[in-house]
């Protein structure tokens, strides 16, 4: 599928939002191996339970993007979560009952291939333990089409580190693997120090980005801040993601992060994506929508 | 020890806001307590130049204590003081925080150093 077919397939549904193309697998053509075309949805920082003014309608947010994302006319391959399924709570049983709710509700997307990371809401109060109950391995791999995926965690410690031994994990993975593969990394949480002052980062983020450093065709899917974001270390293309709960401010000089902007549905500023794999990458930002 | 005594009576002081002003001294120190989700003082004050002690203590959990402005970042365990010691080159408001997720709030957990001329 070419990414401009997809783009003129979702005017006509009404549901497309901007669209963003990126060189995403420099080294690509040049590569040997045979894959398919495909695409993907990437949802992000649902963070069910959440409750206040930053979003009147989080009931009901989630429920309605689900519907938009089953509307698609042309079913995504699979679907990620990147963390935050939930909002964070001390009370262990609040936080199982919030992910169990969570799983029935998404339970209705009609895709059935649904990968799920955690994010800091989820997994940094207990060190991933409730997360694993509903929603197994917080760092695994898979692949799909000649593409390998990377699920990273970088918040079940509370300190936001991958970790010596996820780190060592990861070498392994990527030494099994040629330099032109194409290799996608999914994660919560930016990898590179993009505003420090915010604790936007990953304490050792440096340390996986220097492992994938020599492999020609990567790109990361995150979340965590809450909007749409392009950065690059090297050639290594970084793209986060809107949430469905509220956005955050853009990133920024002030010394603290300042609080959520006032809630207005005119912008749009909760949503999904969709990811279309080629040669390059196409993002097509998908607002949520009336159900 | 009179200093840090005097220091925290200022940090609870209405009149100056929270804020702690230190005089030039050749020994200075700040205390900062951690919880849940603040740090008091929220707003430290110092001078350019001149070593500062920050003895960051916690009432409740671990914390982290972060400044990356001047490549600080320890935890805070409850029980125990963490000593920071920094001499400042360089004027204007930096950001200190919590950087050990502490729950719904822990965005909260954070600070201002403000070093003057």
């Amino acid at each position: 599928m070419k990414s401009v077919d997809r783009r003129d397939f979702l005017k006509l549904t009404g549901i497309a939002g901007v669209t963003f193309t990126a060189g995403l697998f420099p080294g690509h053509q040049a590569s040997a191996q045979a894959a398919g075309d495909f695409h993907f949805v990437q949802i992000s920082d649902t963070h069910w339970g959440f409750k206040g003014a930053p979003n009147p309608d989080a009931e009901h947010t989630l429920e309605k993007a689900i519907v938009t994302v089953n509307g698609l006319a042309q079913k995504p391959d699979f679907i990620v979560f990147t963390g935050d399924l939930t909002h964070t709570t001390e009370d262990g049983s609040e936080r199982r009952a919030r992910m169990k709710r969570f799983k029935e509700i998404v339970s209705e997307l009609n895709v059935k291939d649904v990968r799920f990371l955690a994010g800091e809401h989820d997994a940094s109060l207990d060190k991933g333990e409730a997360f694993k109950e509903f929603f197994g391995a917080t760092h695994y791999t898979f692949d799909h089409k000649g593409v390998h995926f990377i699920a990273l965690d970088n918040v079940s410690d509370p300190g936001a580190k991958l970790g010596d031994e996820q780190l060592a994990w990861l070498a392994a993975d990527l030494k099994q693997h040629k330099t032109d593969d194409r290799i996608v990394v999914l994660t919560h949480r930016p990898l590179f120090d993009l505003v420090p002052n915010w604790d936007w980062t990953t304490a050792d983020g440096a340390k996986a980005i220097d492992l994938l450093m020599p492999y020609q065709n990567v790109v990361v899917f995150y979340g965590h801040i809450h909007q749409e974001h392009h950065h690059m270390t090297g050639h290594i293309a970084h793209h986060a993601a809107k949430s469905l709960i509220f956005p955050q401010a853009a990133p920024g000089d002030a010394p603290r992060r300042p609080p959520p902007p006032p809630y207005d549905a005119s912008l749009k500023p909760l949503g999904t994506r969709d990811i279309a794999m080629s040669k390059t990458v196409t993002i097509t930002e998908i607002p949520v929508t009336k159900a | 020890m009179n200093r840090r005594l005097f220091i925290a009576l200022l940090a609870g002081s209405s009149a100056i806001g929270g804020a702690v002003r230190l005089a030039a001294q050749s020994k200075n120190e700040v205390e900062i307590m951690a919880m849940k989700f603040s740090f008091t003082p929220e707003t430290v004050k110092v001078k350019r130049g001149e070593q500062v002690t920050l003895l960051v203590t916690s009432i409740d959990r671990i914390h982290g204590f972060k400044m990356p402005a001047f490549g600080v970042r320890t935890d805070i365990v409850p029980g125990e003081t963490t000593r920071v010691t920094i001499t400042p080159d360089k004027v204007g408001q930096f950001a200190f925080f919590c950087d050990v997720f502490c729950g719904d709030g822990h965005e909260d957990t954070a600070g201002t150093l403000v070093v003057e001329g």
